[in-house]
């Protein structure tokens, strides 16, 4: 299971991160979005991978580690809040810049074929 | 305590002509000469047990972790010092009343003048490395404020700015040599690392600490080659060089190669680094003084060439050597204030200080003439003077040493060619000056000074005869326990007489003045062979080698910092690779010997559609609302992996974070463009996906080399504390309102800061709004479901009852605060969607940023109640109570702390994408519009 598991992280920071380096903002907010459920899910996991082993008391003889759960549901609820403010930063400078580029100014090659279309 | 008043009385002394700026500024300069004045008396309290030589320590923790302390330490050493600093300090002040014109800000000046005196004061009186280094470096400050005092001259600023890059430059040095000097010994204390000597001489980072250490001192104390910085800083006033480049600021490098003498010393490197630095910096400095045409630049170069001839005693490495050292920073210190003093006095009564122009100056100004002639004639080493006496015994010295072998005859024959120069600049400053004719082309008719201006010189200048007369008597106490201070063994004995019979040192001393005043009289031929000499001006060609280094770390900056995100991601990300890419490679096997679980259908299925929807999201990343929902699969799976993985606390979070953010997300694509225009080369992918790739098998290699490792881990004091300390059952939870309750404050104020940050992004937006989507359909005409409505309205009095059921069982069951409030906002935000704004906000009007702010309060005051209780932030309570028909239920402070949570993350969401969803509702575009 922890092959599989590491797999998957692995492969989500791989999509995460080639989308950050697209060169508009919404990809990179979705990239940043993967790339934050891979890095939950690799600190989540290392408490180590427990099954039926909620860390609720009298429920079961092995608990999960609850430490890292802990960190991860705040990180859960602050990565909204910084997607939440990347997303309007990107809004905000489209409107002020004219363009979603994440330098706020298109690339030269792509400004000329704009301007001879 | 008296020592830290010491330092203490300066640094307030610095505000004390700012606040007695409107007085007359004879009030002004008195008011400023008081705290000094104080804490020279303070000083001289002492002196009884410092002069039997005791020292006196005072010591203030700060930072122990650090090896950071206050500690003042008050022995011979320090002692001569601060009686120098305080001293001349307290003439400066009398004589920079006169020197100033009234055009000049004296409140401004004197306020940098006690900042530096605090600073010098703090340096020799530090028992602490760091914290000696933190006034080191206070002095390069101060001292730069003091040089540039006359900022409109360009002369000045640039001097100063060379001042400020070489010291401070040394400076840097030198905290790296106390830094490594502290590992060697494992502290910083100045007591410790004196006392340690072996411990460092023999260490293997020896040389490094040494080479380091000098670099302080030197370019500090204008040594060769970083001597040049000290004649342009003469562009300051001369009250400042008769202050910092006579007794002070350049003698503290000095001061840090007799501080640090017992510890660095007794070395060869150190012999042969300090002596022929010394020795050169000597004969270039007194051979440079003779031509300069400037007053304040032959008092510059002859300061250099003393500076020299002090390095070179305490190179020497003998006792005697070092006790003739701190003799002659006394003397030195003595005649050249006095002389700095006296030049100034010509350059204000005359408006020149060329010395090609003054001449003659006897007959308006008999005085200061002569007290000038006394000092120049202590500079140059003339019998009855201080300047004879320390001469006397540098040249007895240099006659002990060994350190060339067999060449070490050469040392003592070029003391007396130092020595022959330092008589003719000598000759040259009371020649030129005072005879030699008629004076030519002054712009004013010179005159003596203000009577009170002349005291400064009077007093230094009898010093230099009284000391000269009587030396023992005068000074041979303080010599004494200050070199006891300095020399690790017992202070050999020696004689400050003036009389030593017919000896060798009194041969090399009458060799020099005759052969000065031969140089002096001969000079015109000295003059024009130096005339053929190329004329290097130091300060050009220092600005020019900054500014090219400057430019060329311009160059790789521009590189660096290209202003492209992309570029900025890929390096970081490359670098992460190297980073932790190469430890990887190092490791046998990634499996750490903790056996794997088995997989299971639902995990397999799970994982295979995670990896799925990950990759379509890649694929159709152009499509932007299909990547939005791709990924919220990959969001949803995410979930479903920690429900069975045994955290349901994540799972519910993540699920309802995950609906916000969808709804966030397809609100910001109202403003985004819909689809991204295909513009990265083929090139670029390729090279963006071998570096996603990378970093994607790193980090999934970590990730499983961590899982399959056995541990430690802390929590199981949170499982057995959680229900017994914390009241609750879900470990979880209690973990983050309780044994962790001040983490969950920060993040719910991030989370606070971070909505009032969008709420105020928004505003004032120049709104961009499209009428269509990206294919130029317009949006739907019907403004809102009559189904989405109906149900909403109905959900949401469910949906609040299932959040508070959440937030209450929190404590023991998967749920709480976080969780709560997402549901409840959800359901708010349905509400939102199926009614529109204006229907809510008629019937809820509530300002979101208020709710954050209460929420947050609730967690503060729900913290700060223990303090009530005597016990620190955020102890929490709680107990069990009986009530009739309910039963048996649990209270703890944590709840209310929860509540906190609760109404802080309600508020937040709400304010996000309330503010958001408004823009697109309160005034709809109409088709027309064009994108």
């Amino acid at each position: 299971m922890e092959t599989l598991f590491a797999c998957c992280v692995g492969f989500l920071s791989a999509c995460g991160i080639f989308l950050m380096l697209r060169g508009r903002t919404f990809p990179v907010v979705l990239g940043l979005t993967m790339l934050s459920y891979a890095v939950n899910l690799f600190i989540f996991a290392s408490g180590r991978l427990t099954l039926r082993g909620a860390a609720v008391l009298g429920t079961s003889e092995q608990y999960a580690d609850p430490l890292p759960q802990a960190l991860v549901l705040t990180a859960i609820v602050i990565g909204f809040a910084m997607t939440a403010f990347l997303v309007i930063l990107a809004i905000r400078a489209r409107a002020d810049l004219g363009n979603d580029h994440v330098d706020g100014k298109l690339p030269e090659a792509d400004a000329v074929k704009k301007e001879s279309r | 305590m008296t020592l830290l008043w010491i330092l203490l009385l300066p640094l307030l002394g610095s505000l004390v002509p700012v606040l007695t700026a409107r007085w007359s500024r004879s009030a002004c300069a008195l008011a400023t000469a008081i705290p000094p004045s104080v804490a020279l008396m303070l000083l001289l309290y002492h002196a009884d047990a410092i002069l039997a030589g005791g020292s006196l320590r005072f010591f203030l923790s700060w930072i122990p972790l650090l090896g950071l302390d206050i500690t003042i330490i008050l022995d011979g050493l320090a002692f001569m010092f601060g009686l120098l600093i305080l001293g001349i300090g307290l003439l400066i002040i009398l004589y920079a009343r006169y020197y100033l014109s009234e055009r000049d800000s004296m409140p401004r000046f004197y306020a940098y003048l006690m900042l530096f005196m605090t600073a010098m004061l703090g340096i020799v009186l530090s028992g602490n490395l760091l914290q000696l280094w933190l006034f080191w470096e206070l002095t390069s400050i101060s001292s730069f404020l003091l040089i540039s005092f006359w900022w409109h001259k360009a002369e000045a600023r640039r001097g100063a700015r060379m001042a400020l890059t070489v010291t401070g430059a040394g400076g840097l040095a030198l905290l790296a040599a106390f830094l490594l000097i502290g590992q060697v010994v494992g502290s910083y204390d100045l007591q410790l690392v004196l006392a340690s000597s072996e411990l460092i001489v023999q260490h293997a980072w020896y040389p490094v600490i040494l080479v380091l250490f000098l670099l302080g001192c030197f370019t500090k104390s204008a040594q060769f080659p970083f001597h040049f910085w000290l004649p342009n800083a003469m562009a300051a006033p001369t009250p400042v060089s008769a202050y910092l480049h006579s007794a002070t600021m350049v003698k503290a490098g000095i001061f840090l190669l007799a501080r640090f003498y017992p510890a660095l010393s007794g070395t060869e490197l150190w012999f042969i680094l300090v002596s022929v630095t010394g020795l050169a910096t000597l004969l270039l400095g007194a051979y440079l003084a003779l031509f300069k045409h400037d007053l304040k630049g032959l008092l510059a170069y002859s300061t250099i060439s003393h500076l020299g001839l002090i390095t070179l005693l305490f190179g020497m490495g003998t006792d005697l050597a070092a006790v003739a050292g701190l003799f002659h920073i006394i003397n030195h210190a003595t005649f050249k204030a006095s002389l700095f003093m006296a030049a100034g006095i010509i350059d204000h009564e005359t408006g020149s200080r060329d010395m090609r122009r003054l001449n003659g100056l006897w007959q308006f100004m008999p005085i200061t003439a002569t007290l000038a002639m006394v000092a120049a004639a202590a500079m140059a080493g003339v019998p009855l003077l201080n300047g004879f006496l320390s001469k006397e015994m540098f040249f007895a010295e240099t006659l002990h040493q060994h350190l060339l072998g067999s060449l070490s005859w050469v040392i003592p024959v070029l003391a007396t060619v130092a020595a022959v120069f330092s008589v003719a600049y000598s000759m040259r400053f009371i020649h030129d000056v005072f005879f030699n004719g008629q004076p030519k082309g002054l712009t004013k008719t010179p005159h003596e000074p203000p009577r009170y201006m002349r005291v400064p010189v009077e007093v230094l200048v009898a010093l230099c005869i009284l000391v000269g007369l009587f030396p023992g008597y005068l000074i041979g106490d303080l010599l004494q326990a200050a070199s006891a201070a300095v020399l690790p063994g017992a202070v050999p004995s020696y004689s400050l007489a003036i009389w030593h019979g017919f000896n060798l040192p009194l041969l090399m001393s009458a060799l020099a003045l005759v052969g000065g005043i031969v140089i002096y009289v001969n000079r015109k031929h000295l003059f024009d062979f130096q005339n053929t000499l190329p004329d290097v001006d130091a300060l050009n060609s220092f600005e020019r080698s900054v500014k090219r280094f400057a430019e060329r770390c311009g160059r790789i900056y521009q590189w660096l910092d290209s202003g492209s995100l992309q570029r900025y991601m890929t390096l970081t990300l490359l670098s992460f690779v190297v980073l932790a890419g190469l430890p990887l490679l190092d490791l046998v096997t990634l499996w750490g010997g903790r056996d794997e679980l088995p997989i299971d259908a639902v995990n397999a299925t799970g994982a295979v559609m995670l990896l799925i929807a990950a990759f379509a999201t890649v694929l159709w990343h152009r499509k932007r609302v299909v990547a939005l929902l791709m990924i919220s699969v990959v969001g949803l799976m995410v979930s479903i992996a920690f429900t069975r993985f045994s955290a349901p606390d994540l799972a519910l979070t993540q699920l309802s974070v995950e609906v916000v953010t969808i709804i966030l997300l397809m609100l910001a694509l109202f403003f985004l463009p819909h689809k991204t225009p295909k513009q990265s080369e083929s090139s670029r992918v390729v090279r963006d996906l071998s570096i996603a790739s990378l970093v994607g098998v790193i980090i999934g290699s970590l990730s499983y080399a961590l899982m399959t490792r056995p541990f430690n881990t802390i929590s199981d004091y949170f499982l057995a504390n959680a229900k017994t300390g914390g009241g609750g059952t879900n470990v979880v939870n209690v973990i983050l309102v309780d044994f962790r309750g001040f983490d969950t404050m920060g993040e719910i104020a991030v989370l606070g800061i971070a909505s009032l940050g969008i709420f105020k992004l928004l505003t004032r937006i120049p709104l961009f709004k499209p009428s269509s989507d990206g294919e130029g359909r317009p949006w739907a005409l019907e403004r809102h479901s009559l189904l989405l409505s109906t149900v909403s309205q109905s959900l949401l009095p469910l949906a609040i009852m299932v959040s508070i059921y959440i937030f209450f069982r929190g404590h023991n069951l998967p749920g709480g605060g976080f969780i709560a409030g997402l549901v409840t906002a959800v359901a708010i935000i349905l509400q939102y969607i199926a009614q529109g704004v204006d229907w809510v906000k008629a019937r809820m009007n509530v300002e979101y940023q208020r709710v954050v702010a209460v929420g947050l309060m609730i967690a503060l005051f729900t913290g700060a109640a223990s303090w009530l209780f005597n016990r620190p932030f955020l102890t929490s309570w709680f107990d069990y109570f009986d009530i009739p028909l309910l039963g048996k239920i649990e209270l703890a402070s944590a709840m209310a702390f929860d509540l906190g949570v609760y109404v802080t993350v309600v508020g937040s969401t709400l304010l996000i994408l309330a503010s958001l969803g408004k823009m697109t509702t309160a005034h709809r575009p109409v088709h027309k519009e064009t994108i």
